[in-house]
């Protein structure tokens, strides 16, 4: 990018940058997006891990067809815990809050967020959602993470708990979205016009839309949920005159348009990094963009889909299954204009390039299998099987927790001052890689041959792909844990890191690794898009 | 093959849903491996051999025409797949003349069988072979679901509404019914069996089991049943069976007629449309007629609205 105004010297940095202040309380009341940043990285990071462990818990006891280590109902307990986890306290916080919060400012070539104040708070809301949460353990949900009345409304769980933990997590995600809708109006550095943004500012305008827009409905719905479990009034109970498919529409009107939530701020990051380690310009940054906002209009269209065989009327369901296939084509888009941009480049496989090549590998994988879910015949057949776990695995795991991985590789060095390991970041791509497919795969072949989902017990006909599925589950945990191990060696002994490791051109790589508390010493001018790689046109 | 499949497909229908499956996996396959066969051989292609080359990668940025035909081909691709299987499914849901009729309630955690001349039975459906089987689904607690695998179909139970299901047995044999709509604890163990028996056994089960159930002095038909049920509730006070009208409108020839509405819609008299009548008179008012029906919804239980029901299906 063509910048005015920055020198050198800047850049070179002081060596602690925003990270020199020390203390609890320097953490605690910061108004600095980075630490902001960070500590919403930590927290979500941390619920990963844990959700993750839930995760393999499962797949032991499906090691076997019958209950071997749990009850059914410990395993219910789990497979909810394991999904509201990383649904509500890692994959919808973790790019936007996390990494966004962190890069949005930097991007734009600003000092902050447009209000600082309100950052903090939505935080600190964020953490009390977490620890509401972590207060209902005490009677543990096992409704699974969709809530689905009645069961929700009569199980002796602490369900009203949760979903009070789950609304207070919801406000936090609804301040965090319009923070940065008008910081990403207001705060554009001089010369920033839209179309000179990086993709990623687009996809996290997108999100914060959908944020903005989608997430009071589910806030509205678990206060009637809470109301009918507290004060007995009928809204999804047929006993008290309620309508239990109500919920359905009203939980997936806000859980259909938040998997775009999940998904697009991940398609920012690769959008990011693919340019920067192909040296070349992105293909299509206007399609790239536009789509993004495409998607999250038609996101708000399609939530019927999830209640194909829920009783709802056969146009209805025609209806809803037109739309939802159109989704599929802005998402197409960005893949075709993806790799488009490999072509003629001059590519190295640094790993935050393999996560990002993982990402369009393994979305277009959960992106074809989408019209089979899409479909209302096969979706009939396929609904509430393993096909559907895989698939969704696939999209949020393989797509956003890939795009997440990109990323925290990519802006390791920006956030920490440090240099990651680049040897055991590839040995645990490569056991991500591979764990992945053979857990999540072999989901897919359970899932059409008929395995129900949310199974505690199931038939020994489906016993030699859940073995599978087990083993590739823990070819996975390990990948994740040499990552992790190797994210402290960095954070403890990395080697320094320069301003601009990747030699990109975003406007953060202008700043100081780590960046100083203002950012910019000056504002920079922008002349140009950041994606100016390669010879120019003469 | 069968084993293959876990489930073979058991019905004409199933063999449609798998001919829908197949082709898209094949264009799902076609187009797995055009984008990921130019993602890797990009990939492999323009990987760096040269630092110097760098600075000589070419400045594209973008292709209109491109653009074009990967929204357009996409685009007609969708519509297809989106139009073959609406089609196969709305295969699936018409109704289909001489049905055998069971009523399946789901409760935690086992499936009540119900036909309609008062047989009963848990987790073990039976039906004759050849004959088109329309299950009407309900359930007493939570949430339910009925997943037939070797018949590809599945419909939710939902507590207060009746949905239906249908399928054509084609071949004799037993047949798994799983529970697929999370219920709780015992969720993974409510399963059933779905018996298709050929035509001949079929009748004699039934008059073997008759005479069973008969002894015990328990069995009678539902539509017998519904029909006191529908002289106790006072309901005939009302609406008359046929000729000269009541209040409100006759029974006979009621089901399964298009019924036009106040606000110029018209809904088909199924078996939830009976069901939401007596539960709840106002939601849909027949065009013509007064709102003045009280609701049944406290003083006939489930049970009894079913049977009363079945009763006015009778009413040809």
């Amino acid at each position: 990018m063509e910048t005015e105004g920055v020198g050198r010297m800047e850049a070179e940095g002081n060596g602690r940058g925003y990270l020199a202040e020390r203390g609890w309380r320097s953490w605690a009341f910061t108004l600095d997006h980075k630490r902001i940043g960070a500590m919403y990285l930590w927290t979500t990071t941390v619920f990963f891990l844990i959700g993750g462990v839930f995760a393999l818990l499962l797949r032991l006891e499906l090691l076997s067809p019958q209950a071997h280590y749990f009850s059914n109902h410990t395993y219910n307990i789990f497979f909810t815990l394991h999904g509201s986890m990383m649904i509500f306290l890692f994959i919808i916080p973790a790019i936007p809050s996390g990494l966004g919060n962190f890069f949005i400012p930097l991007h734009l070539g600003a000092r902050d967020v447009a209000f600082p104040r309100l950052n903090l708070a939505s935080y600190w809301v964020f953490a009390a959602g977490f620890l509401v949460i972590i207060g209902s353990l005490v009677a543990p949900m096992d409704t699974g993470w969709t809530f689905y009345t009645p069961y929700s409304a009569k199980t002796g769980a602490a369900v009203t708990t949760l979903s009070l933990g789950v609304f207070l997590i919801g406000m936090s995600s609804i301040l965090t979205g319009l923070n940065f809708i008008v910081t990403i109006h207001k705060m554009r550095a001089p010369g920033m016009t839209w179309h000179r943004m990086p993709l990623f500012l687009w996809a996290m305008y997108a999100t914060s839309i959908i944020q903005v827009i989608a997430t009071p409905v589910v806030g509205v719905t678990f206060l009637l949920l809470a109301a009918e479990r507290v004060l007995g009034v009928g809204f999804f109970d047929p006993a008290k005159g309620g309508d239990p498919v109500l919920f359905q529409h009203f939980f997936w009107f806000y859980s259909h348009p938040v998997v775009y939530v999940m998904i697009l701020p991940a398609m920012g990051i690769v959008s990011e990094v693919i340019p920067v380690f192909s040296r070349k310009p992105i293909f299509g940054y206007k399609a790239i963009a536009y789509s993004s906002l495409a998607i999250a209009f038609m996101g708000f269209l399609v939530w019927g889909h999830h209640m194909f065989t829920s009783g709802m009327s056969p146009l209805a369901n025609a209806i809803f299954s037109f739309l939802t296939f159109f989704v599929a084509v802005p998402t197409a888009v960005k893949v075709f204009n993806w790799i488009a941009t490999l072509y003629r480049g001059s590519i190295t496989f640094e790993s935050p390039m393999l996560y990002a090549l993982t990402f369009i590998f393994l979305f277009i994988v959960g992106g074809l299998t989408g019209p089979f879910l899409g479909a209302m015949a096969t979706n009939v057949q396929l609904h509430d099987t393993y096909f559907v776990v895989a698939h969704f695995h696939y999209t949020m795991m393989g797509g956003t927790v890939m795009g997440f991985f990109a990323g925290l590789h990519y802006w390791f060095p920006k956030m920490t001052g440090k240099m990651l390991n680049e040897k055991v970041a590839r040995i645990a791509w490569a056991l991500v890689f591979v764990g992945f497919n053979v857990t999540f795969f072999t989901m897919f072949i359970a899932g059409t041959r008929g395995m129900p989902r949310r199974y505690a017990e199931y038939l020994p006909k489906f016993h030699t792909e859940n073995v599978i599925s087990t083993i590739g589950s823990a070819v996975l945990a390990l990948g994740i844990l040499v990552m992790c191990w190797n994210f402290l060696q960095g954070l403890r002994k990395g080697a320094p890191a320069p301003s601009d490791p990747w030699r990109a051109l975003t406007l953060e790589w202008r700043t100081a690794s780590p960046p100083d508390v203002e950012n910019f010493h000056e504002i920079p001018r922008v002349a140009d898009w950041p994606y100016g790689y390669g010879t120019p046109k003469a | 093959m069968d084993n293959v499949l876990a489930f073979g497909a058991a019905s004409g229908q199933a063999g449609r849903v798998d001919a829908l499956f197949v082709l898209i996996t094949v264009i799902g396959g076609f187009f797995f491996f055009l984008t990921q066969g130019m993602l890797i051989y990009f990939a492999v292609k323009y990987r760096r051999r040269r630092q110097d080359r760098d600075n000589e990668t070419p400045f594209i940025t973008g292709n209109p025409l491109l653009e074009f035909l990967w929204i357009l081909i996409p685009s007609l691709v969708v519509i297809a797949i989106f139009y073959y299987g609406w089609q196969v499914y709305a295969d699936l849901r018409i109704p289909q003349a001489g049905a055998t009729e069971v009523y399946v309630n789901g409760r935690q955690w086992m499936y009540e069988v119900k036909y309609p001349d008062g047989r009963t039975a848990i987790n073990e459906i039976r039906v004759p072979q050849g004959k088109p089987v329309k299950f009407i689904l309900s359930a007493s607690d939570v949430l339910h679901g009925f997943y037939l695998p070797d018949f590809r179909v599945k419909m939710d139970m939902i507590p207060g509404r009746m949905t239906t299901l249908w399928l054509q047995p084609d071949r004799p044999g037993k047949y798994q019914i799983f529970c697929t709509v999370y219920c709780g604890t015992g969720h993974s163990n409510m399963q059933a069996q779905l018996i298709v028996m050929p035509p001949q056994e079929y009748a004699e089960w039934v008059e073997k089991k008759g005479r069973e159930e008969g002894e015990e002095g328990e069995r009678e038909p539902v539509a017998v049943r519904g029909e006191r049920i529908v002289k106790n509730a006072g309901c005939l006070s009302c609406h008359a069976i046929e000729g000269k009208e009541k209040i409100g409108p006759n029974y006979r020839g009621l089901y399964g007629s298009k019924v036009p509405l106040e606000g110029g819609q018209s809904v088909t008299a199924d078996e939830e449309y009976l069901r939401e009548s007596i539960v709840e008179p106002g939601a849909k008012v027949v065009k013509g007629y007064p709102n003045v029906m009280p609701t049944y919804k406290t003083s006939m239980p489930p049970d009894d609205v079913r049977a009363a029901v079945e009763y006015l299906k009778t009413l040809k």
